[in-house]
């Protein structure tokens, strides 16, 4: 009878008396679906042009801040660290396709799946070897402190996050839609064959795809970083992207960002006002369950396309 | 010519289904039996049993069952290490509410109460296809492991939150679990156990449920046209796997750790057994064991390796290579043999058959 | 060939209609297929004739329309339930299952025969073992019949085109189909591949008086082996009648057909 009460009256009770604290809540959880946001972007985007699902994304991210770090830490100042880390991360971007992607061409896509999971663990060894493991401070000057907005508590930081992946998103679209190589990427992610036959190098997309997706990955690492310390567990974040893109379906970057918002606000709003009456700590699979529900209802996401079966 | 099946005339079809239909290959399994259950128990040090083959056998259960799920019926899933907890859970609960049971009812119990944990995660598998289904099956092993941590009435209250298998024998004075149970006991049961199981997932995939599996795994729409039926084979799968998942996982709390926590199941176990069946080979039970022998031996290669190369390296720097030598051979094998050790070991027994000859 | 008398109508598809999105892929077509006759399904590509036959098996649900099969009028149906009912059909991209070998892929076609539960199955005796072997050999007859004894244990991703056509044959007949469904046996066949293919099917037909339907584009074949034929373009019914009337329909030839020049 209490459990009851804790889920069905309780929580809504909480919400009417405590309207600001509310809004807060969800601004605070709608910033850090922006977070899963970006990390999703870089599932969407790789998928969109090579239809690889790249689960190393997590790993990337992961990768990419622990290179910033250590090179600051080793005396690089931070301009220099950054572009060194995109440098860096672009050629790591092209060596996957070559050594990993190119091999595994005409393979059914579990086994890509696999692979990146591979790559995933590749990629985390690798940078726990090159950087060491223990857990890294990222500074990079973001202001963190809370600001008001009329009697509403917001984190700095999570504004600046939320910042940087509008721009991002902005960017992205604007090269999608009104370049060359944008408009090959898209072609690309329709029909490799097609795409093939009308000229477009298919090896050259996909290393820019993997290279901008090690771009995206690389701000969400900073954002990631900053906020939870460089370390292992954020390859586990890679994880909860997948309910986003479950939301927001594999193809779509509207999508990507609409459902890292779902996610994010779902998971804030249900740990505190639902979490007490399940004992706690429902975040750990609050994400899962409420994309199984979506896959149950819409199994192509919220804007995936539909797929039609021909035999 | 040592493998040769010339003059090996097959006159019924019964002998033509055989799991073994050549001769060399019922020698060889007759005698590694032998070895198995002879040789080993007399000769291996109490090192060797309690940390090579006893995991090796829990695992090879593990990876036989999500063989079963993935390799056989095409359900890609995340939770193995979900239904191993609830195997373990669910035989402390079971072993501890009745003490008199006999410890081998006790698991095959606790496997058909996992069987039926995973009728009910699997059921999304009917409308969820490929990865959606993997994310899933992440919503199952995430609840279930934040479920038996959360909840102390699956520890019974106890005030650590670790408990230990209380102590059990099979017959007489043999005891299997506790700390009385000596590493020859156990070994001997986990290994008859895991015999049994092995070739009845042998037999099941030969039959034709295997085959059903196998059509919806291969192309699930002309499976539905010819008549399978969808919700009874893929239920089916994730019935009969979890069943193996749990047994593996209430072995792996009462014998090889003596220990039930829902964290020796987390995330990373499911990976870990992905992995042994990728490497292994999808589709294979001679390859759920190869994977298992594989990532179980792999670690122990890896941090003796270098001392007898005379180098030293930090047990830090060791787990951090571990990793990436792992996600290496992953994408080598993936690459190289899709189809794992089990393709490889194929491969070189035809090979073997036209030796000396090149072809 | 003489006229052959048939039984009663085993199946009527009436005023069928099917659209995707925007696309109508069958528009209220009509004919009727009567037991023991072979009834073939000719038209341009893109006419609606796979979609036809996968209405007829319940892989796609007509907007409009009903098929009544053996008496039983409906408009929707599981694929597997029309499985069970008799139907079984072949596929135009093969639909074999690459994994398994063809003994394997043909056993497959009598699981809807097979049902010995898992424990029996899992210990492999007395029920499950006579079970797997009564249907072994009747299997064993088919792979005869279809003259592939040779490939048996072989993984059906390996075979060639024309013998992964016969297989996939195989596993239909292997469920002792009422009514088969043939979507272009004989596509990508040569001369003597063909002869083959139209001869077991004659036999299936003349033996087991299996009503099959089938779509096919080589004119000879249909003129040779069919007894009704039914037009489709751009998912109209046409024209039907038997072969020779619709041989000389003059739309029809205008259509699909063509003249030939002298």
């Amino acid at each position: 009878m209490e459990f009851l009460t804790a889920i069905f009256v309780s929580p809504f009770v909480e919400i009417y008396e405590y309207p600001l604290f509310f809004i807060e809540v969800v601004l605070g959880g709608l910033l850090a679906g922006v977070m899963y946001s970006l990390v999703a972007l870089g599932f969407v985007l790789i998928f969109k042009a090579s239809g690889v699902f790249n689960f190393a994304q997590g790993a990337m991210v992961l990768f990419s801040a622990l290179t910033l770090v250590g090179l600051i830490e080793h005396g690089f100042p931070i301009w220099l660290a950054l572009i060194s880390t995109i440098i860096v991360m672009i050629v790591l971007a092209m060596a996957i396709e070559k050594v990993v992607l190119r091999k595994l061409v005409n393979q059914e896509p579990i086994i890509l799946f696999m692979a990146t999971i591979g790559l995933s663990y590749f990629l985390d060894g690798f940078g726990q070897t090159l950087w060491g493991s223990d857990v890294k401070v990222l500074d990079l000057g973001i202001p963190s402190a809370p600001i008001e907005f009329s009697g509403i508590l917001v984190n700095q930081f999570d504004l600046v996050a939320a910042a940087s992946a509008g721009t991002l998103v902005a960017v992205l679209a604007i090269f999608f839609h009104k370049t060359r190589i944008g408009r090959a990427l898209r072609a690309v992610a329709d029909d490799h064959q097609a795409a093939l036959s009308v000229g477009i190098p298919l090896k050259t997309i996909w290393a820019i795809v993997w290279a901008v997706a090690g771009l995206v990955g690389l701000v969400a690492g900073i954002m990631w970083g900053t906020k939870l310390g460089v370390q292992f567990t954020l390859t586990l974040v890679a994880l909860k992207a997948l309910p986003v893109l479950i939301l927001g379906g594999f193809t779509s970057i509207p999508g990507a960002i609409i459902g890292g918002l779902i996610i994010g606000m779902g998971e804030k709003v249900a740990e505190v006002f639902w979490g007490a009456a399940f004992g706690g700590a429902i975040e750990d699979w609050f994400a899962y369950m409420l994309a199984l529900a979506f896959l149950l209802f819409r199994p192509q996401g919220l804007f995936g396309e539909k797929i039609i079966e021909r035999v | 010519m040592l493998y040769r099946e010339a003059g090996q005339f097959k006159t019924s079809y019964a002998k033509d289904q055989a799991i073994f239909p050549i001769l060399q290959d019922r020698i060889m399994m007759a005698l590694m039996l032998v070895v198995a259950f002879v040789a080993v128990p007399l000769l291996a040090s109490e090192y060797w049993l309690s940390t090579i083959m006893l995991p090796f056998l829990v695992f090879s259960l593990a990876a036989l069952g999500l063989n079963l799920l993935t390799g056989y019926a095409g359900q890609l899933s995340l939770g193995t290490g979900g239904f191993m907890a609830t195997g373990a859970f669910a035989a402390y609960k079971l072993a501890v509410a009745f003490p008199e049971m006999n410890i081998i009812i006790v698991f095959l119990l606790s496997g058909l109460i996992t069987a039926a944990v995973g009728v009910l995660f699997g059921l999304p598998s009917l409308r969820i296809k490929g990865f959606y289904l993997a994310v899933a099956t992440l919503a199952s092993q995430f609840f279930l492991v934040w479920m038996f941590n959360k909840f102390p009435w699956f520890t019974n209250y106890s005030s650590s939150g670790v408990i230990s298998a209380p102590p059990r024998a099979v017959f007489g004075d043999f005891f299997v679990t506790g700390s009385s149970a000596s590493p020859i006991n156990k070994y001997l049961f986990t290994l008859a156990i895991v015999c049994v199981l092995a070739l009845a997932a042998k037999n099941i995939v030969r039959s034709h449920i295997g085959r059903g599996w196998m059509a919806i795994r291969d192309m699930d729409i002309a499976a539905e046209i010819i008549g399978i039926k969808p919700l009874q084979t893929k239920l089916g799968a994730f019935a009969v796997s979890s069943f193996y998942c749990g047994i593996s996982g209430a072995l792996w709390a009462f014998i090889y750790t003596s220990s039930v926590e829902a964290l020796a199941f987390d995330i990373t176990r499911s990976f870990q057994i992905l992995f042994m069946i990728i490497i292994g080979g999808l589709g294979s039970i001679l390859g759920s064991f190869m994977g298992a022998a594989f990532i179980v031996l792999l670690p122990i290669f890896l941090s003796n390796a270098p001392t007898m190369f005379g180098l030293n390296i930090s047990v830090d720097l060791i787990s951090h290579m571990e990793f990436m030598i792992f996600g290496a051979l992953i994408i080598f094998f993936l690459i190289v043999e899709p189809h794992g050790l089990a393709r490889l070991w194929q491969i070189g027994k035809e090979k073997l058959r036209l030796w000396p000859f090149p072809y | 060939m003489d006229a052959r008398t048939f039984g009663d109508v085993v199946l009527r598809v009436d005023d069928v209609s099917l659209s995707f999105g925007g696309v109508q892929a069958l528009a209220n077509i009509n004919f009727e297929v009567r037991d023991g006759q072979v009834l073939a399904i000719i038209g341009p590509n893109g006419a609606g004739k796979s979609s036809m036959l996968n209405v007829i098996n319940g892989f796609y649900h007509p907007q409009h329309g009903t098929i009544t099969y053996k008496g039983e009028t409906r408009r929707q149906m599981k694929p597997h339930q029309a499985a069970r009912q008799g139907v079984a059909r072949t596929f135009q991209n093969i639909a074999l299952f690459r994994g398994m070998s063809t003994l394997d892929n043909i056993m497959t076609g009598r699981n809807t025969k097979m049902h010995k539960n898992l424990f029996w199955q899992a210990l492999h005796m007395g029920p499950a073992r006579k079970e797997e072997l009564e249907h072994r050999e009747f299997v064993e007859n088919i792979i005869d019949f279809l003259e592939i004894e040779h490939i048996r244990k072989t993984p059906v991703g390996r075979l060639p085109y024309g013998l992964q056509k016969r297989v996939e044959l195989g596993r239909a007949l292997a469920a002792e189909p009422e009514l088969l469904l043939l979507d272009e046996p004989m596509a990508g066949m040569n001369l003597e591949e063909k002869e083959d293919m139209s001869r077991y099917i004659l036999d299936v037909n003349d033996e087991f008086g299996t009503t099959i339907v089938l779509i096919e584009h080589d004119m000879g074949v249909v003129m040779d082996i069919s007894d009704y034929v039914v037009v489709l373009d751009y998912g109209r019914k046409l024209a039907d009648g038997s072969p020779d009337e619709v041989r000389s329909n003059q739309l029809v030839i205008d259509a699909y057909l063509g003249v030939a020049h002298d």
